[in-house]
């Protein structure tokens, strides 16, 4: 060999079109190759098993995941990632479609739906729906429920020319999400993207006992043998404990000595990443004393062992509600049915695991991270460093999924207290195992529900008692007494309801936010129920709660007056389809089919308590409208609503407005992205944020309401009739509080009205949205399988802002219900990953038709109110509901898995 | 040591197997998995040194191709699941192709070996019970020589197999049929795609010309540790036309499954699944007939 020859180290392939050559040992998954020896971020990881597709890239032009291809079989290939898909025009019309289509929500899964629907484009030129499902269908999306997709694909084949951004106002429109664009590249950053080159790593070593105590040895000498350090609960500067609500942080940020979960962090790790990677957990000096674990049955029969002192009965929290005498009436009514149901731990299953990255900057800490709530990050960080809020700085990344798995703190608290000791950036992205051992869930839940009516049909009676798992520790445990009751009677007329909940503490994984906070199981039984009464009164189950809903004027069980309410028009607007459907139900040989319906209402904003949101937008001296918008987008679409929002409050085209995302250094606190507030409460603090500067420019200018506002390089035209004059911002005063750029600056702040609920009274929440939704199902009778084939979904969203953006809530909501009805079912220790934990597929989520209602909000943004929760909520009731009119039987334990449902239809007689 | 080795040759893998132990590596679609799996509770990840020594066989393009030989199909163990379904195999492999559009999502169809779902030896391995039902046959290769094994021998039990620690897999060998049978394969899992399986059932038939059965096969899969065939039932049903078959089979003639409660479903459910399944793919549920 010439010994001039360049040498070539490591392994060479063709990556979008130019050759590479990558030294890593050959094992390395080519995903992880991709992103962090190249630098391409495009590619995301969602499992590291090749369950979720989220890596997809092509080898040859084939789809394949890039976490199951080591380097060493990639040698002398071609390999195409989302970074270099635009480059053929055919394949960024499909990224233009997703984008156009509705097709991308949070975005994490979108570069590998992508690169799977450009497999197809590349080898099949005009594919159909079921050629497109079945390339779509090794990528799962927690979002969109998928219909948005396979119609965006479909639509890239047969492009329509798009449609001029409509002039004037834009709220109503059907405006492209604004950082479409970016996700559809793969060049949105989300919290694992972008860490710093020199950042050390952080491992977390988990309990895998579900109760134990334990003892650390000689922990020093696994610092020297591996050249890390290894962080207990006395590294913690500050408060050793975390959870949502102030009064009780009772779960530990590294435990002591006694862990209550398996999965429970017990050391963190901190170093380079290889270093990391070789450190076996069982060689680490941790003696365990494996205990018996309390479970939901023991712990709810109070005759278990207390995990937390203060809690001898394991009853976390309980709540009641109360109104009139729902014993008596239920011995008074005509008809009563009384449904009892068991659910399970649903996982949030959001394709983005944990992940982000921190840094200490003098005695600041500044933390990236994927998350729905900066401020309580922020505030929860600062209580654990021992620090003034202040001193800590959240920058979210786009987060890749949250349905209320983000709300609580998961890395952050374990970062945070690394990067102030050791001072240089620590980076931590949590596996999916250990993610889905570690983080919240939703509550199991044991239910029973008695409900009455008289013979005319009005539902006289609801008793409802339900238990809910709440785990380990708190989180959002609490929300079981608050939301729960108050919602138990679903968007009906009640006089006599008595609702009994509890947390029940048990050595599980704690139970937190998840997308409805105990109303999807609450109305799961309620809705079954009062199907019962409807037949039982051989009434239409529609026309039976129609007779029964809410309507303007009328009072809550908590004595609230209600005026923007509706449920009969969504009820009204299903009517034509429900008979329709309900008639032609027809079964063929096993298969029987039948069809169902449920409704749901949904309090917007947290329950009973203060929750404001503050927005700022400045007018900058060169022209431009600064945006400062503290919405922290979780894939429903704020960026995009509330640009809407204040374009149209101010008067200003979309493109005039530049946004910032949130930052708790530079934007206000909006909250948390949870309990369908943002477009509600954040949404109406951008409209006055508008209008407060809207109506300083018209000040300055002299001019009246109607007046046209133009911005322009350095000065703002304001025209009004035939005059118009014209404000240089150069000129203007500085504006106290801000920096020289700022011309003009509106800080606003909305909190909804509501009031605690004492002694059964009180206004929770300022607005209700309402809906209800038809499922129609296929029941196979000799297996047990239940196909969900249509769903027609009606929602009252007060005004919807983006209709496109309204209907992915609804669909991605579907999506999830119909999970948690047939599928979904969490079992620590057991589905800890997304093969044995199972969310609906491209396959299963059947057309959507979605109609919207739109009864204006007087307090929301130009009548919006919230509709991100709602949309789960009635799938699961209305399925059971189908499955009961298709085959007689009812299904007491949920997920409605093929041999629950064999048995039950066994048990019946009603199977072969 | 986290050797990592790539042979262009099979004398040149076979030795690097008879140095082991290495772990041999095709498609990845398991190996990856359960290292994720491992690396999860803090064990080593496969990129370390402390990861298993492999032996990469992706280079080795003789096993890449499926052979039509006088008197057997000859599938070599680097064909995965998509080769399998583009091929021009005859009519009687439309349980195969069947199962190859079943297994995970195209990702792992473009990547996953037929020859590594038999290595892997899951109980609910999709692609065990079409191949039981065309008596398939696998064959070894060692420095010592060559051997082959009944399927049915070469899976001992839940993830074990007969094949010793320095050998590989290197084909597949399936027994040429009549051209009028066929073959099918019927799936029962919780979801659409990327599922494992609940039950499945795999039937290979030959009809005479007055539509009775001449041969049958029946294998079931994720109702034991190994599928299983059925070859008391088979034997009983032969003679019989497919409808009166369908009619004939009782839950006796399962007695010999064992299917365990996990996750996914009840044993006692598995078993009647199995049953359904069966009376199904008699009953011609799926089944592409002769043109």
């Amino acid at each position: 060999m010439n010994a001039l020859a360049p040498v070539e180290v490591g392994t060479g392939f063709r990556l979008n079109g130019r050759p590479v050559v990558v030294d890593a040992p050959p094992a390395t998954r080519l995903s992880r190759v991709l992103r962090e020896n190249l630098g391409l971020t495009g590619t995301k990881v969602g499992c590291d098993a090749g369950d979720c597709g989220a890596c997809t890239v092509l080898i040859d032009g084939r789809q394949a995941c890039a976490c199951l291809l080591p380097l060493g079989q990639v040698g002398g290939r071609s390999v195409t990632s989302i970074e270099g898909l635009a480059a053929e025009p055919r394949f960024s019309r499909l990224q233009q479609a997703f984008v156009d289509g509705g097709a991308v929500q949070c975005g994490i899964c979108t570069p590998g739906m992508v690169m799977a629907a450009a497999d197809l484009l590349g080898r099949c030129e005009r594919p159909n729906r079921g050629e497109i499902e079945d390339a779509l269908g090794g990528v799962l999306c927690r979002c969109t429920g998928y219909r948005q997709i396979v119609a965006a694909v479909a639509e890239a084949i047969a492009p329509r020319a798009p449609g001029p951004r409509p002039a004037g106002p834009v709220v109503g429109a059907r405006i492209a999400r604004l950082d479409g664009r970016a996700r559809a590249a793969g060049t949105e950053r989300f919290g694992a993207d972008g860490v710093p080159a020199d950042a050390w790593r952080l491992r977390v070593v988990r309990s895998p006992h579900m109760r134990a105590r334990f003892g650390l040895g000689d922990l020093a000498a696994v610092e020297r043998r591996h050249g890390v350090r290894v962080l207990t609960a006395s590294d913690v500067p500050g408060v050793n404990g975390f959870a949502i609500f102030p009064d009780r942080k009772d779960q530990p940020v590294l435990a002591t000595g006694h862990v209550r979960f398996r999965g429970e962090a017990v050391l963190a790790l901190v170093g380079p990443g290889e270093a990391l990677a070789r450190i076996r957990d069982a060689e680490l000096p941790i003696t365990w004393e494996p205990l018996d674990p309390v479970g939901f049955t023991a712990a709810r029969t109070g005759e278990a062992p207390a995990l937390h002192e203060d809690r001898p009965d394991n009853v976390l929290t309980e709540g009641l509600l109360e109104t009139g005498d729902a014993a008596a009436a239920l011995a008074a009514a005509d008809v009563t049915a009384e449904i009892t149901i068991e659910t399970s731990f649903v996982e949030h299953a959001y394709i983005e695991p944990e992940a982000g990255w921190a840094v200490r900057r003098g005695d600041r800490l500044e933390l990236t991270v994927s998350t729905q709530s900066p401020y309580m990050d922020r505030d929860e960080v600062a209580n654990v460093l021992g620090v003034a809020p202040e001193q800590v700085r959240i920058r979210p990344t786009a987060c890749g999924g949250g349905f209320g798995g983000k709300l609580d703190v998961a890395v952050q608290p374990l970062l945070a207290m690394a990067a102030w000791h050791l001072d240089r950036p620590v980076a931590c992205t949590y596996s999916r195992i250990e993610s889905m051992a570690s983080t919240t869930k939703r509550h199991p839940a044991a239910i029973t529900a008695r409900a009455g009516a008289d013979a005319s049909g009005r539902i006289t009676a609801l008793d409802f008692r339900g238990d809910f798992d709440t785990g380990a520790y708190a989180s959002w445990g609490p929300t079981v007494a608050g939301r729960v009751p108050i919602h138990s009677s679903g968007p009906y007329r009640i006089a006599n309801l008595q609702a009994r909940s509890r947390a029940i503490l048990t050595n599980a994984p704690p139970s937190g936010a998840f997308r409805g906070f105990g109303v999807p199981q609450t109305l799961l039984a309620v809705e079954q129920a009062y199907d019962e009464l409807a037949l039982k009164l051989d009434l239409d189950p529609l026309e039976f709660r129609l007779l029964n809903a809410l309507r303007p004027g009328d009072a809550t069980a908590t004595g609230q007056v209600l005026e923007s309410v509706g449920i009969a028009e969504c009820l009204e607007a299903l009517r034509p389809r429900w008979r329709e459907l309900r008639s032609a139900a027809r079964s063929s040989g096993p298969v029987r089919r039948g069809v169902g319906i449920a409704s749901v209402w949904y309090g917007c904003g947290n329950t009973g308590m203060s929750n404001p949101s503050s927005q700022r937008v400045s007018l900058l001296r060169d022209g431009r409208i600064m945006f400062w918008n503290g919405v922290q987008d979780i894939g429903q679409g704020s960026n995009t609503i509330m640009a809407q929002i204040l374009a149209d409050a101010l008067g200003v085209p979309l493109d005039a407005i530049d946004s910032s995302s949130a930052d708790t250094d530079l934007t206000l606190d909006c909250g948390k992205t949870s309990a369908s507030r943002q477009t509600f409460v954040s949404g109406r603090a951008t409209q006055l944020a508008g209008e407060e500067l809207r109506g300083q420019l018209l000040r300055l200018a002299n001019a009246g309401s109607d007046a046209r506002i133009e911005p322009g390089p350095g000065a703002v035209r304001v025209v009004e009739g035939g005059h118009e004059r014209r404000i240089d911002l150069a000129l203007l005063p500085p504006v106290e509080g801000c920096g020289a750029e700022v011309a003009l600056d509106a800080r606003t702040t909305f909190d909804p009205p509501a009031t605690p609920v004492v002694d059964n009274r009180g206004a929770p929440y300022a607005s209700y949205g309402f809906g209800a939704q038809i499922a129609q199902v296929a029941v196979d009778i000799e297996l047990g399988t239940v196909k969900v084939e249509r769903i027609v979904a009606a929602y009252d969203v007060g005004r919807a802002i983006n209709p496109e953006l309204v209907e992915g809530q609804i669909i991605g909501g579907v999506a999830q219900g119909l999970g948690l009805a047939l599928m979904e079912e969490f079992i620590p220790g057991r589905t800890e990953n997304l093969h044995d934990y199972l969310i609906a597929t491209v396959g299963d989520v059947p057309e959507v038709e979605v109609l919207l209602v739109e009864k204006a909000e007087p307090l929301g943004p130009f009548g919006a109110k919230g509709v991100g929760e709602h949309a789960l909520i009635p799938t699961a009731p209305a399925i059971m509901n189908a499955i009961h009119h298709a085959t007689g039987v009812r299904i007491s334990r949920i997920p409605a898995i093929p041999h629950r449902v064999h048995a039950a239809l066994a048990a019946a007689g009603a199977s072969s | 040591m986290g050797t990592y080795n790539r042979p262009e040759d099979l004398d040149t893998a076979l030795r690097l197997m008879a140095a082991g132990p290495v772990v041999p590596l095709a498609g990845g679609t398991d190996l990856f998995p359960a290292d994720a799996a491992r690396s999860g509770w803090g064990e080593p990840p496969l990129d370390t040194p402390e990861g298993a020594d492999l032996v990469d066989l992706s280079g080795l393009k003789a096993l890449c191709r499926i052979a039509d030989m006088e008197d057997r199909v000859e599938i070599g163990a680097l064909v995965t699941w998509t080769n399998a379904l583009h091929d021009h195999l005859p009519p009687w492999f439309d349980a195969v192709r069947q199962a190859a559009r079943e297994v995970g999502g195209m990702q792992i169809q473009n990547r996953g070996t037929l020859a590594g779902n038999l290595c892997n030896a899951s109980p609910a391995a999709d692609g065990v019970p079409p191949l039981l039902a065309l008596d398939a046959r696998v064959r070894l290769a060692s420095v010592r020589g060559t051997r082959e094994l009944p399927l049915d021998s070469f899976l001992l039990g839940n993830r074990r197999t007969a094949r010793a620690p320095d050998e590989l897999v290197t084909h597949i060998v399936v027994p040429k049929l009549p051209a009028a049978a066929r073959s099918v394969f019927l799936k029962l899992g919780a979801r659409r795609y990327l599922v494992i399986s609940i039950a499945m059932v795999a039937m290979t038939v030959l009809l005479d010309e007055g539509g009775r059965i001449v041969e049958l096969r029946l294998a079931v899969g994720a109702c034991s540790p190994v599928a299983a065939r059925l070859p008391e039932l088979e034997e009983r049903l032969v003679g019989l036309t497919p409808e009166v078959a369908a009619a004939a089979v009782e839950p006796a003639d399962l007695a010999m499954l064992a299917p365990i409660d996990d996750v996914r479903a009840s044993g006692a459910y598995r078993r009647h699944a199995a049953l359904v399944l069966l009376r199904r793919a008699l009953g011609g549920e799926r089944l592409q007939v002769a043109a």
